[in-house]
């Protein structure tokens, strides 16, 4: 397969996005009926409710400022209107996405109430949508091209076939010059030797053992049993998936054969180069999914064995397994179907290749069975109790 | 009809990747790191996606898959049989 170009939203910052969402981004759980509201007013607008964003502290508020604004300076989205209860927060969530040049303005609640407020958001957003909607893709180098990947409800069936499809396509974006991140820092667990072979440097190995063993301590140190039914879960054992150890060796098929990984990442951090990067992130699907399209990622590749049907308000994830009777019992999930593998009847390399195929489809705006399906899970990670 | 693959021919274990797999029943199976195909008769009814052992395995061996340690036995395993949670444990939680 020859290097591709895709079809992309170019925005001010120079990023290029493949959707272009206009959002309504609440600052915190409070504002989430004015954005409902104002969303329901403008057509072709998104709110994001969520259920945090008061009298959090320390880095986990730094945290939640991270995700929120990433959200909305994430090249899928055209346009941001944000709201608050109050203007403090407000003002930095603005002044966080006003950094990329994009159209972006906040609205806060107090002294206002919801009516005023949602009418005044209203006016705004009708503004960006229609500016938003005359915007063209335009092609673009695949380089420029940021790609996340993460499996859920994975069996065995994920680290024979499906993952290391995506491990294919990795190896293949990565010789392209994409910027490529995987994670689920507990979920590495088994493997950790594994990945930290794959780092580029000694030091960058050393910081990914020293994040992995920082999760895996808290995870020790809170758990009550052998984690049986939580990692892994009731579906991974269902699917036939028997010890952390097997499912993380499953896991980091995901990162192909060639990749090396130039860094970590601290949650919803954005990456400063291409390659392939490290997130320190949660095993949870529409936890880990938020936390990549707040780091800037603008397509993702997400494998299923047992049948996992998240997808991301303003991310699109592109569904895989090989599964037979995934695709049998679930097919409106599944985007793209490499069954075929465990049979012999297509290779990785073919695989990889189909798979880009679809991922590219997808950037030039066909919906994916997520998109289509209207599944919008936005979940924030929270790193401990508020103040 | 490949009813089961291996991921490495040292691997303790072989993924049933077809659905019906009954007691009895002679399978036909791919190693996929070394591309070469085997037989094996299951002892148990194996659900798609399950594992049986290719070789039998005395309690508290390790269970390689991948070609790596994924756990420990708690009860013997004899070849042919289903290879789960009942008889096969986590070494790291």
């Amino acid at each position: 397969m020859k290097t591709p170009l895709f079809p992309g939203y170019r925005r001010e910052n120079g990023r290029v996005g493949v959707r272009n969402h206009v959002i309504i981004l609440p600052v915190d759980d409070l504002s989430n009926a004015a954005c409902e509201a104002v969303a329901h007013n403008i057509k072709g607008t998104m709110a994001i409710p969520h259920p945090y964003g008061r009298l959090q502290f320390g880095a986990d508020l730094e945290l939640h400022f991270r995700t929120i604004i990433g959200t909305g300076a994430n090249p899928n989205v055209a346009a941001v209107v944000v709201i608050g209860i109050e203007p403090g927060w407000t003002k930095r969530v603005v002044e966080g996405i006003a950094k990329t040049g994009k159209p972006v303005q906040g609205f806060s609640i107090e002294l206002n109430g919801d009516h005023k407020t949602i009418a005044d958001a209203s006016r705004v957003a009708r503004e960006y949508v229609q500016w938003a909607s005359e915007l063209q893709r335009v092609t673009c180098p695949i380089d420029e091209l940021w790609v996340s990947t993460k499996c859920g409800e994975s069996d065995t069936t994920s680290g024979c076939g499906a993952n290391p499809t995506v491990g294919s396509a990795f190896d293949k974006l990565e010789a392209m010059g994409a910027t490529l991140v995987f994670g689920e820092t507990s979920e590495i667990t088994g493997g950790e030797d594994l990945v930290a072979s794959r780092c580029a440097t000694p030091a960058v190995a050393e910081k990914f053992m020293q994040t992995w063993s920082a999760y895996n301590d808290f995870i020790v140190a809170n758990k009550t049993d052998d984690l049986t039914d939580s990692q892994p879960t009731k579906g991974n054992i269902i699917g036939g998936l028997t010890t952390i150890e097997e499912k993380a060796l499953g896991n980091i098929q995901k990162i192909g054969k060639k990749c090396k990984i130039v860094g970590i990442l601290e949650p919803a951090e954005t990456p400063t180069g291409k390659g392939l990067w490290f997130m320190d992130s949660s095993s949870a699907a529409a936890e880990m999914v938020t936390l990549c399209a707040a780091a800037g990622f603008v397509v993702h590749f997400f494998p299923t064995g047992q049948g996992n049907v998240i997808g991301n308000p303003i991310l699109p994830v592109i569904k895989l397994t090989a599964n037979p009777r995934t695709v049998r019992t679930m097919s409106e999930h599944i985007d793209f179907d490499c069954s075929g593998l465990l049979q012999r009847k297509m290779n990785l390399d073919q695989a990889g290749d189909e798979l880009l195929k679809v991922m590219l489809r997808t950037c030039n705006g066909r919906f994916t069975a997520a998109e289509a399906l209207g599944h919008r899970e936005f979940v924030l990670t929270k790193l401990y109790r508020s103040a | 009809m490949i009813h089961f693959v291996v991921h490495d021919e040292n691997d303790s274990a072989g993924v049933v990747v077809v659905e019906g797999i009954k007691a009895g029943q002679e399978l036909s199976g791919w190693v996929m790191d070394q591309d070469k195909t085997i037989n094996m008769k299951v002892q148990n009814d194996i659900p798609i996606g399950h594992k049986f052992a290719l070789k039998n395995l005395a309690q508290g061996a390790t269970v390689i898959k991948y070609g790596h340690d994924i756990g420990k036995t708690v009860a013997p395993i004899k070849t042919g049989e289903h290879l789960h949670v009942h008889n096969v444990k986590t070494k790291r939680w």
